[in-house]
């Protein structure tokens, strides 16, 4: 068991080794963390359930690369997010703007909740309106 | 009663939905691209790189421009199909090899035969994310205004050619 667990620690604690974007972008610790905070929301097109962040295909790599110097010529978040929405749609983004095609995205999420809090409510009434006939079986 | 007809009708909308989903090829995304001006772009020739490969090079004619590399298998699959496209069809084939190396691209293009007008060679990816290319092979069909009419990804055959661009061409009058 403890051999176990220390193989266990020793795999944990070399993951980092693996991470796929080693090396710090950028000097400026807010615009490393603001870097992070984009790759972390794109999606690599090649390997489509992960981001640019965690893919090693080459694209990713590319796009991270488009990233930073974006960053680095000071553009904005929106204007990054515009420079791949025109390139890869909106697909490319985890995090899709709130737009026409995308409102469903958002709001189904409160349609389902207000659906299912509806249904618990009336579920909850009706159970509450019930006559307590049964007794227990220790009383009976 | 309602207790089983709503769930029944909730579960009747659901499976239809759910197979349509099936029947999609999430690798296939629509480009944005489509009915847009083609991105400009200016690159190095492949088989010369003094010489430049570019939009410029096929301004006011219709022309494919196909994706390509030696790295990828769906490239050698269509290569036959481009070769005897570029005999018979009046649409030229632009390549732009994509993150490939030049050595093997040329060695590719002396031993299958060379299908392209000419090819840019696209050796960081920066022109293909300006074509929104994910994944080669793919091909755009670029109007003599420079409008991007249609993309086609994965190996291209004759029978999607017949299907998707032929009738295309036609409709925006192809190459006088």
């Amino acid at each position: 068991m403890k051999i176990l667990v220390a193989f266990c620690l020793t795999v944990a604690a070399a993951l980092p080794a693996v991470a796929i974007d080693t090396g710090q972008a950028f000097e400026d610790p807010e615009l490393q963390a603001r870097y992070e905070k984009i790759i972390s929301e794109v999606r690599c097109l090649k390997c489509q359930n992960q981001t640019i962040k965690d893919s090693n295909a080459f694209l990713a790599g590319d796009l991270r690369r488009e990233i930073r110097n974006m960053i680095a010529e000071g553009k904005s978040d929106a204007e990054i997010a515009d420079f791949l929405v025109a390139r890869y749609g909106e697909f490319a983004l985890y995090r899709p703007r709130v737009t026409g095609k995308t409102l469903f995205l958002w709001i189904a999420p409160g349609i389902f909740l207000l659906g299912g809090a509806i249904v618990l409510w009336r579920i909850l009434q009706r159970r509450m309106t019930m006559p307590i006939d049964d007794e227990s079986p220790e009383e009976a | 009663m309602t207790r089983f007809i709503l769930p029944l009708i909730a579960f009747a909308v659901l499976i239809p939905v759910l197979m349509i989903g099936l029947t999609r090829n999430p690798n296939e995304l629509p480009s944005p691209l489509l009915q847009k001006p083609a991105p400009i772009f200016e690159l190095p020739s492949l088989t010369d790189p003094a010489q430049t490969v570019g939009s410029a090079s096929y301004a006011k004619q219709m022309v494919l421009i196909n994706v390509w590399a030696t790295w990828c298998p769906g490239c050698r699959q269509e290569h036959g199909f481009l070769l005897e496209l570029a005999e018979e069809s009046a649409v030229p084939i632009f390549g732009l090899n994509w993150r490939d190396n030049r050595p093997d691209a040329l060695r590719w293009l002396q031993t299958l035969g060379d299908p392209y007008v000419a090819s840019a060679y696209d050796e960081d990816g920066r022109v293909g994310i300006d074509w929104g290319v994910y994944g080669a092979p793919e091909t755009f069909l670029v109007d003599a205004d420079g409008i991007v009419i249609h993309k086609h990804i994965a190996p291209l055959t004759r029978e999607i050619w017949e299907r998707d661009f032929v009738p295309l061409i036609n409709e925006h009058g192809g190459n006088k």
